[in-house]
């Protein structure tokens, strides 16, 4: 092995795929057959963080950073001027298990510029996985990226040696897919979704039958959306997320703010903040309707087409709909209750449990956890002190802010304007 | 009035349970379980040695596994926090657990809820412990490493490394505790080694490791620096996910430490 090539090669290949969210190394799982290596629980580990604070699950590459697409949004664009590499499959096979092996990853994540076609792509991913799988016997994490446009039947074999399989939409509107990557169909997104999800179905259903039925990417699939690289608003954002968790049954979808990396009259300029407060914004509305029991026009519809930044989607809404409060901590049930701004899902558990034994006060419910700066003026429990005054929810929102100190305050105050 | 006692173990958690046992069988006023080693004397109670008796402890064991089957692993991680006078606080919390009917946890109660808190504590530790150990591959093909962590994990852990690693010979060390985990291939054993130096990160390499191990630490690093975006940069949330205490060992803050 070539080690300075190595390096080299490495150190292009995992630059230009740092751009994909997704790390998540969970939901699958793999038991360690045959005295072989590697297996993969339920959960997740994250083995570091990059210095963005963000986890470090995966060896996460591209296969090759050749790429025959000019999507504006993207670093390997075919007219961008940068150094291009390949790996061979034996290299990435070298790389995953002898940092699997001293415990640095949970796995590989690979993904790869389109070369030649889509087909002969695709057919290289595999090609890594597979020899991981049958040769080396691993039963780490394989996160295989699908490739726009290729064929059924490469998904199809794809899906038995990934854990999970993942084709990013990136442009949430298909209007901005046709300004920013005019050669790429929004069809040819959709299709290798839609075979994988149908094989997942088929699988399960196998399974109910079939006992020992073949895994079939069993951590599902997942997408990201890049935002604040074509204007579009929350409610965009969101329902299409919505669209895809529902119609594709998604594990996952990440969103991504654009970090400018090119110069297209296109796009955001060099240099322009990343989104970051918007990204945690959009974070928060996922949970929300993922956990909480949100839909998701209750959040974002016509009249409020974009989430609040200085406070958070699930506070924004209440104060909005001030006519469901106060809640009474001691009888009001879970779906209630997780709509109390400031508490998690674990604080209703635990509350939940707590109340079977006394009625609950604030001190219980502060050392609970819950984050009574905001719950206060939502509900009420065991207690002669509650907030009485029936406020404005301007007001609410006033002396919330006023008593909190947001990590994102500076961007937050940047963007209120002058005179407001 | 019955005499006050405070109760001597061996400081291993089948002796620990040993005096639940005997606590509950002669309906002993408790006022501490204390480990041999840290003795202190109490003005107005009686100490007593509590010899382990494995029998004993297995039916504690299962006498609060039969009440829930959750309290036991927080009963055991908590233990495993190795708090002062942690001994007494479970011995309240197994008390309120075999008083009670029903599988609801009262987390209103201030020692259900500081076990719990505490359990949760030895729980974040172990997970870390199980991302941030770093094996190094020594000359005779054992992949070494090197551990600190707060809490006595390496029992928690043991498991987990045994499933996944089940090809490879490793050896986890507690340089704090001084002892280690070894895996020969076929089981897991506790050994304690006459270690003379730590490996922790140092630019100087070792002649124990293979000379492969330092071209892919080297690989590693490179990875690890390729793969941060620079226009996203947030040191505080990275020394939050990755402790400084950490860094020690972890090959890719080798620069850093």
């Amino acid at each position: 092995m070539n080690f300075e090539r190595i390096k080299e090669k490495l150190n292009i290949l995992a630059d230009a795929a740092k751009y994909d969210v997704s790390c998540a190394s969970s939901g699958s799982s793999r038991t360690n057959t045959n005295k072989g290596l590697g297996n993969s629980t339920g959960m997740g580990i994250c083995h570091s963080y990059t210095e963005d604070g963000r986890c470090v699950s995966l060896l996460k590459i591209l296969l090759t950073n050749h790429c025959i697409f000019d999507c504006a949004y993207c670093v390997s664009r075919r007219t961008n001027d940068i150094k291009r590499a390949a790996f061979k499959v034996q290299e990435v096979v070298d790389l995953t298990i002898n940092f699997y092996r001293r415990n640095y990853i949970e796995g590989l994540f690979l993904s790869s510029g389109i070369f030649k076609d889509p087909d002969h792509t695709m057919e290289r991913l595999i090609r890594v996985a597979k020899k991981l799988r049958e040769e080396e016997n691993f039963n780490g994490y394989i996160h295989l990226k699908s490739i726009p446009g290729c064929s059924d039947e490469l998904m199809y074999e794809a899906g038995l040696y990934a854990d999970r399989l993942s084709i990013n939409i990136e442009i949430p509107t298909v209007s901005g897919l046709k300004l920013l990557a005019p050669e790429k169909d929004h069809k040819d997104f959709i299709q290798p979704m839609n075979k994988v999800k149908n094989e997942i179905i088929r699988y399960n259903n196998e399974r109910k039958i079939i006992k020992n039925t073949p895994k079939y990417a069993p951590a599902g699939q997942s997408t990201q959306m890049i935002v604040g690289a074509t204007g579009e608003s929350d409610k965009d954002v969101m329902y299409s997320a919505t669209y895809y968790y529902k119609k594709y049954s998604m594990k996952r979808v990440y969103y991504s703010g654009y970090v400018p990396v090119l110069e297209d009259n296109r796009l955001p300029a060099i240099g322009s903040q990343v989104p970051m407060l918007r990204e945690n914004r959009l974070y928060q509305t996922d949970w929300l309707l993922r956990f909480y029991g949100f839909a998701v026009n209750e959040i974002l519809n016509d009249d409020y087409p974009n989430l609040d930044m200085d406070i958070d989607p699930k506070l924004s809404w209440a104060l909005r709909n001030m006519h469901l409060f106060p809640v009474d901590i001691n009888n009001a049930d879970k779906r209630l209750l997780a709509r109390i701004p400031g508490l998690g899902m674990k604080s209703v558990h635990k509350i939940i449990h707590a109340r079977k034994f006394r009625k609950l006060n604030w001190e219980h419910l502060k050392k609970i956890g819950v984050a009574l700066n905001r719950a206060k003026y939502f509900m009420v429990c065991d207690s002669r002190e509650w907030e009485r005054k029936d406020r404005e929810p301007s007001k609410i929102k006033g002396l919330i802010l006023q008593n909190s100190a947001s990590k994102f305050r500076n961007q937050i105050s940047n963007q209120l304007s002058l005179f407001n | 009035m019955m005499n006050q006692t405070t109760l001597i173990y061996d400081g291993s958690f089948n002796g620990f349970l040993t005096c639940v046992f005997q606590a509950f069988d002669e309906k002993l006023k408790l006022v501490a379980i204390q480990k041999n080693k840290q003795v202190q004397n109490e003005l107005f109670s009686e100490s007593t040695t509590v010899f382990t008796n494995i029998e004993q402890a297995k039916r504690v064991w299962t006498g609060i596994r039969n009440k829930s089957f959750n309290a036991i692993s927080t009963i055991y991680f908590a233990y495993l926090s190795e708090n002062e006078g942690v001994e007494m606080m479970l011995y309240t919390y197994i008390k309120k657990l075999m008083a009670k009917r029903g599988t609801q946890v009262d987390f209103s109660d201030e020692t259900i809820l500081y076990i719990h808190q505490l359990a949760k504590k030895v729980g974040r530790e172990k997970h870390r412990v199980e991302a941030f150990v770093r094996f190094q591959l020594t000359k005779d093909q054992i992949y070494f490493a090197n551990i600190e962590p707060d809490f006595d994990v390496l029992p928690l852990i043991s498991k987990h490394f045994k499933n996944r690693y089940a090809d490879q010979q490793w050896l986890i060390y507690d340089a704090k505790r001084n002892y280690g985990i070894f895996y020969n291939l076929d089981g897991v054993e506790i050994v304690s080694l006459d270690i003379k130096e730590l490996h922790y990160n140092r630019t100087q390499q070792s002649n124990v490791f293979t000379s492969g191990e330092y071209a892919y630490q080297e690989l590693w690093n490179n990875y690890f620096k390729s793969t941060n975006i620079k226009s996203r940069i947030n040191r505080k949330l990275h020394t939050q996910h990755v402790p400084k205490r950490y860094w020690k060992y972890l090959s890719e803050k080798k620069e850093a430490v």
